[in-house]
């Protein structure tokens, strides 16, 4: 684990061009909140949040957790085919979820559904896809938050090439929209997130690149993919990079908010680098047990992203006992809502797989959606005999 | 009408569809100042702008992930690929993202884009640069794959291809670039046959003769020698591979009860096989021969001096004619 040991922030000023490095020449980590919960300044992402807006991330990172939990459950009891977990990238995913504006743009990967409950997105949408009864199917265009890409990395080009778009709709400026591409570090050797990196830089596209390295990909640690820090492979596209502890989610919401604005005004693309941990299992089938040490997950326990607004609320006294009872209750609530709306959807009726193929009618489709359709129905006059 | 080659026939249908609807945008390598490598897009960005024709970094994933993205956001691109054996970078782009998004998002996406594939051998190239790879793409739902044979076909089939709501994968025969014929800009769209539909070009009466793209002259010019020896045969340019025009080939087989395929890509697996399965399904009781199929063997595309014993040509196509005929 080449980059493992970046441990604790270094408290230097970067410049916001180059790559950066503390005194021990270590990555610095750009960090808001301490894992014991305690607020840290940094003189680049200065954040003020009122109680409520406290109060409403500690609360989102909880529900979060919460949903994944639940699919979590309704997968071990054969309600879901799979099931991709997003334990411990809580903070990652609303932090970097709750800087976007309304008319920004989301590419996700499968495992946003932190960043889908930031948007709006129903959570029994994301089931229907994990259950087997759609690909996705929701409108991108309705939250702003477009479809899970399955193939790794792909989704950066279409962050990227719909970030030209806004530049064509001359919809920059500071009021202007900009586009937030996830991805993590395994995708970070795919080619065609280099691409992506290329594209938005000589475009000058209004993307943010927004990694979360969660230092496994399936079964393989962040150095079969890199040999240095993920975030200064930005400086070789010519664009911005940075570390962020991806489990601070004031320090995710800082900075992706900063990288989106500058993007929204003409500054081009930043590569985030959200540094953080898979406390799961790659997905419902993977057996981390057979690759990684437990030591290294209890460490990653002590970081946790959820624990540490929680110790902050306390010690602020901006919270109470009765606000976190009724979090909880609302995250029960919500699993149950999820339980119902999986066990209740319909499988989807055969013949609409010829559905959607093609916008205009194609006679091949329609063809052997008769075929289907008629070789059905002689079982039904064959039951009526 | 005017006489235009097959490139400058294309050039103007691009041009005609950046007029009509300012959303369409030209992206590919070299498609700029340079005017693509075939002169295709030549002027082009003279007239539009460099917003509107793009010289992308040399990345073909890139051009075609960057032109859904585009898509998404309301654009209709028109991607080059420079060459045939160059789309394989991009193929992930264009069979796991553009073909399957409008599935994936139960029909809330449309990708309307053209990528534009100068295909196929003849003109004495290095390896990667002669290929036939249509029908890899006609084995992947949700493309559209259409190809033109001559400069008027050319000119209308690609203003249709960028019409379409749907993912079009048009290929282009780069060996006919500089053939020559009658093209009519003002009626030449509303005259042609739909998107999806072939179109007969010689009628006849012993035998179906089916090609696209760079083979269409070859079957023109066979029928023709094949007339002289008093052989009357039907030729028809299918235009649309995908999704195959069958009522057109079945009507036209039942009459001929001979029907040869024609194609430069290799015969295994390839859409001769498929016409011929679709054909004897559906004409078994008027068929008087077996399909045959004349096209490239089962080898990689040969070195260039090779070339004129790996492509079908006149004599070939002719061969296989009067071997159906025999029957």
């Amino acid at each position: 684990m080449a980059v493992k040991a970046a441990g604790r922030a270094a408290s230097r000023t970067r410049n916001h061009d180059g790559p950066v490095s503390g005194p021990d020449n270590k990555p610095e980590l750009i960090q808001l909140l301490t894992p014991e919960g305690e607020r840290a300044e940094h003189p680049d992402y200065p954040l003020e949040l009122s109680a409520d807006e406290v109060k409403a991330l500690y609360r989102d990172l909880v529900l979060v957790r919460r949903i994944d939990f639940e699919a979590i459950a309704l997968q071990r009891q054969g309600e879901l085919g799979i099931w991709a977990s997003l334990l411990g990238q809580e903070a990652a995913q609303v932090g970097s979820g709750r800087a976007l504006g309304p008319r920004d743009m989301a590419f996700p990967t499968y495992r946003e559904h932190g960043v889908a409950w930031c948007r709006g997105l129903d959570p029994a949408k994301l089931l229907e896809l994990y259950r087997g009864v759609s690909h996705g199917g929701w409108d991108p265009k309705t939250h702003n938050f477009h479809l899970y890409t399955i193939v790794i990395g792909a989704q950066t080009l279409h962050a990227t090439g719909y970030a030209m778009g806004i530049q064509r709709d001359g919809a920059l400026g500071e009021d202007g929209e900009a586009v937030i591409a996830y991805f993590g570090d395994g995708a970070t050797s795919q080619g065609d997130v280099n691409e992506a990196f290329i594209w938005a830089s000589v475009n000058t596209a209004p993307v943010v690149f927004f990694c979360q390295n969660n230092q496994w990909a399936i079964s393989e640690p962040l150095d079969r993919q890199t040999k240095i820090p993920l975030y200064m492979r930005a400086q070789g596209f010519g664009f911005p990079g940075l570390r962020v502890d991806g489990n601070d989610v004031f320090a995710c919401l800082a900075v992706t908010r900063k990288a989106l604005q500058a993007a929204r005004e003409g500054q081009g693309p930043t590569l985030i680098e959200a540094y953080t941990y898979r406390m799961g299992a790659h997905t419902t089938t993977d057996d981390p047990t057979r690759y990684r040490l437990s030591a290294e997950l209890e460490s990653w326990k002590l970081k946790d992203p959820i624990e540490r607004v929680k110790q902050y609320l306390i010690r602020s006294g901006l919270a109470q006992e009765d606000f976190f009872t009724s979090v909880s209750d609302e995250a029960d609530e919500v699993g149950a809502r999820l339980r119902k709306a999986c066990l209740e959807m319909p499988d989807p009726e055969p013949l609409s797989m010829f559905d959607n193929i093609y916008v205009d009618r194609n006679a091949l489709v329609a063809h052997e959606r008769e075929q289907l359709e008629s070789y059905l129905s002689s079982f039904a006059e064959e039951d009526a005999r | 009408m005017t006489a235009l080659t097959l490139s400058r026939a294309l050039n103007e249908g691009l041009r005609k569809a950046m007029e009509n609807d300012p959303k369409v945008l030209i992206m590919g390598e070299d498609v700029g100042k340079l005017g693509g490598v075939f002169r295709v897009t030549d002027g082009l960005q003279k007239d539009f702008g460099e917003d509107r024709v793009i010289d992308t970094p040399l990345a073909e994933s890139g051009i075609i992930g960057t032109a859904i993205g585009l898509a998404l956001r309301g654009y209709r691109p028109v991607c080059e690929i420079q060459f045939d054996g160059f789309v394989f970078p991009a193929f992930d782009q264009i069979v796991s993202q553009l073909a399957k998004m409008a599935y994936r998002s139960l029909g809330n996406v449309r990708l309307p884009i053209t990528v534009r594939i100068p295909f196929g051998g003849g003109i004495g190239a290095v390896e990667h640069h002669s290929e036939s790879p249509e029908v890899l793409f006609v084995h992947t739902p949700g493309l559209r794959i259409v190809s033109c044979g001559d400069p008027a076909d050319g000119y209308a089939l690609i203003q249709q291809s960028i019409s379409s709501d749907d993912p079009v994968i048009f290929f282009e025969p780069k060996r006919r670039y500089w053939d020559k014929s009658e093209v009519d800009l003002a009626g030449a769209v509303a005259a042609a046959p739909a998107l999806d539909s072939a179109r007969t070009l010689a009628p006849g009466e012993d035998l179906t003769l089916l090609c696209y793209g760079p083979m269409v002259r070859t079957c023109v010019e066979a029928s023709a020698a094949a007339r002289e020896e008093g052989k009357s045969i039907e030729v028809i340019d299918l235009r649309s591979l995908s999704p195959l025009d069958v009522s057109t080939i079945v009507s036209s087989v039942r009459k001929t009860g001979r029907c040869v395929v024609v194609h430069e890509a290799p015969v295994t697996a390839g859409i001769g096989a498929e016409i011929a399965a679709r054909v004897s399904e559906e004409c078994f009781y008027s068929l008087e021969a077996p399909v045959l199929r004349v096209g490239g063997y089962s080898t990689p595309y040969p070195p260039s001096r090779m070339e004129e014993h790996y492509l079908p040509d006149l004599d070939r196509v002719l061969d296989t004619v009067d071997r159906s005929l025999a029957y």
